[in-house]
């Protein structure tokens, strides 16, 4: 019995016929060949997060990131200007890399006030022009303002830093956050500064661990072994229904209820959880973070059991918004058509005290022990869809139309690639 | 051994080694323990729990005297060790396997 009031045509999945209801396949995850068309069509042509304003926080602060499935390293900085900017890592000179520290596959972030290449100090302005060449006067028909870092377009929205490596994309960064992104703007999220940044190398196709993320059918059941006994027994029986699901393009949205925060019952939850006011929904007791409303795109429908709104946004960031008034994200950076590396980041209000600070460590620690859960889980299903067996489809359910909507549109970039000509 | 916790915490302090830096360190612990040593940590820890929020209720973090992190470190740690004990009933998260999701940075204490 529905719980949630469904779109008039009887079903959130049917709102949207472009998906249709029957069983999909998912050879979109299994094979390399998908993959080099998913770099091309999608790593290479859509805005990409990296990160947030916060990590620069000065004239000079810059971070890389290895970002495989676009073919590039890059190194994102602030400039003179005190503008976001990133470049190719890459020395003009004869192609080292720029920005690295010991180990040339790491990321690595700090501050300086030029780019030096280790190679032959060829060195670079913050702003990527070519500021200082050894032996210039060595080279031929040479001007060093020719051979400045070759730059990528990049764009904040809300603080979160995006690039974009396709130079002849016609889409800014707002325009393609669409109206999911509208929604959310104006959220506190520079108050959110106090951060805890997790990492993993998960052993399946990206798209199969933001599936993990992008239904709650799975959580009474995959995970009820964290809810006491009475607690898991009736979330069986209820299952999961969303309150509200939405679309716009690529991007997803997804309401839910979460009365956990504090529960209605403290006996529903861990001890642990009961004495430090705190566990996977957050700490219980909600930072002011000075805002008089929440964006409309937050609680859309203002539901009173409110808990959680969980963003996709295409192809590989999601956004979510605790009740509490705290924030978690996910990154999934593909690193071939089997595996990819998985970020998890919890951003918090600075603490007031150590107290604080403990409910906010249990909060990340509850965290990484679902994400363990589904990590491992995940891995098995790439497996077993891999491997030689008559099982090709597979039925998705009211409350999985985010799969579907995300395999769509993965598909549909990659056929409007190929359409167009696209090699890979 | 000099003590490293509070005074009024000198009943903990046999667990001590507890008091470690760090959520991935804490949970490496975790991994190498058996679940009897997890549970007598659990045990002593969460007996004092009280006493150990009003104490660090009232400081702020980068107040903290050493003494006082370590007490933060050490139920940093019973966090960790809360989920085998009162949960999983084993030290590794159920159907886990070799699957690992480490702390790369989090706020200093």
């Amino acid at each position: 019995m529905a719980h949630f009031e469904k779109p008039a045509e009887g079903s959130w999945t049917e709102h949207y016929p472009e998906l249709g209801t029957g069983p999909v396949s998912y050879d979109d995850s299994i094979t390399p060949e998908f993959y080099e068309s998913e770099r091309e069509a999608i790593f290479r042509k859509t805005w990409l997060n990296v990160g947030r304003v916060e990590q620069l926080p000065k004239v000079g602060s810059y971070f890389t990131k290895e970002i495989d499935a676009a073919g590039a390293s890059i190194v994102v900085v602030r400039s003179a200007k005190d503008e976001i900017r990133s470049f190719y890592n890459i020395c003009r000179h004869r192609g080292n890399k720029l920005v690295w520290n010991d180990y040339p596959d790491r990321e690595v972030s700090g501050f300086c006030r030029q780019f030096t290449c280790k190679y032959h100090a060829w060195r670079y302005a913050l702003d990527g022009e070519c500021v200082f060449v050894q032996q210039e006067s060595e080279f031929f028909d040479f001007d060093k303002k020719d051979w400045g870092l070759a730059p990528i377009r990049t764009e904040v929205w809300e603080g979160f830093i995006f690039v974009n490596f396709d130079p002849d994309t016609e889409t800014s960064l707002h325009d393609y956050m669409g109206s999911i992104g509208k929604g959310i703007e104006g959220y506190p999220f520079h108050k959110l500064t106090q951060v805890h940044r997790y990492r993993a190398e998960i052993g399946a196709n990206w798209k199969l661990f933001i599936d993990a993320f992008a239904e709650f059918y799975h959580a009474p059941i995959l995970h009820g072994g964290q809810y006491e006994p009475e607690e898991r027994a009736k979330m069986g029986d209820v299952g999961y229904e969303a309150i509200q699901y939405a679309f716009d393009g690529p991007h997803a949205s997804i309401s839910s209820w979460g009365v956990i925060a504090p529960p209605k019952d403290p006996s529903m939850v861990k001890p642990i959880e009961r004495k430090l006011r705190s566990g996977l929904f957050g700490p219980w007791d909600a930072p002011d973070l000075g805002m008089k409303e929440l964006p409309p795109g937050v609680n859309p429908t203002r539901h009173r059991n409110w808990g959680i709104m969980s963003y996709v946004f295409f192809p590989n960031f999601m956004i979510l918004i605790w009740k509490p008034n705290w924030v978690l994200t996910y990154h999934y950076w593909p690193t071939s058509h089997n595996t990819h590396v998985f970020e998890g980041t919890c951003y918090f209000a600075p603490p007031k005290n150590a107290r604080e600070r403990l409910a906010q460590e249990l909060a990340v620690v509850s965290f990484k022990e679902y994400g363990l859960q589904d990590g491992n889980t995940l891995e098995a299903t790439q497996k077993t869809l891999e491997s030689n067996t008559p099982v090709k489809t597979f039925p998705l359910n009211d409350q999985e139309v985010v799969l579907r909507h995300l395999h769509h549109h993965a598909r549909q970039y990659v056929a409007h690639h190929r359409a167009a000509g696209g090699q890979a | 051994m000099p003590n490293v916790l509070p005074p009024e915490f000198s009943d903990l302090e046999p667990f001590a080694a507890w008091a470690v830096h760090g959520e991935k360190a804490r949970y490496e612990k975790r991994l190498a323990s058996t679940m009897d040593e997890l549970q007598e940590f659990y045990d002593a820890a969460f007996a004092r729990i009280d006493e150990a929020l009003a104490y660090l209720e009232r400081f702020a973090v980068e107040d903290l005297s050493e003494e006082g992190k370590r007490l933060l470190w050490l139920y940093c740690a019973l966090c960790t060790v809360a989920f085998p004990v009162e949960a999983w009933r084993q030290p590794r998260v159920p159907d886990s396997g070799p699957s690992s999701i480490d702390a790369v940075s989090e706020p200093l204490v």
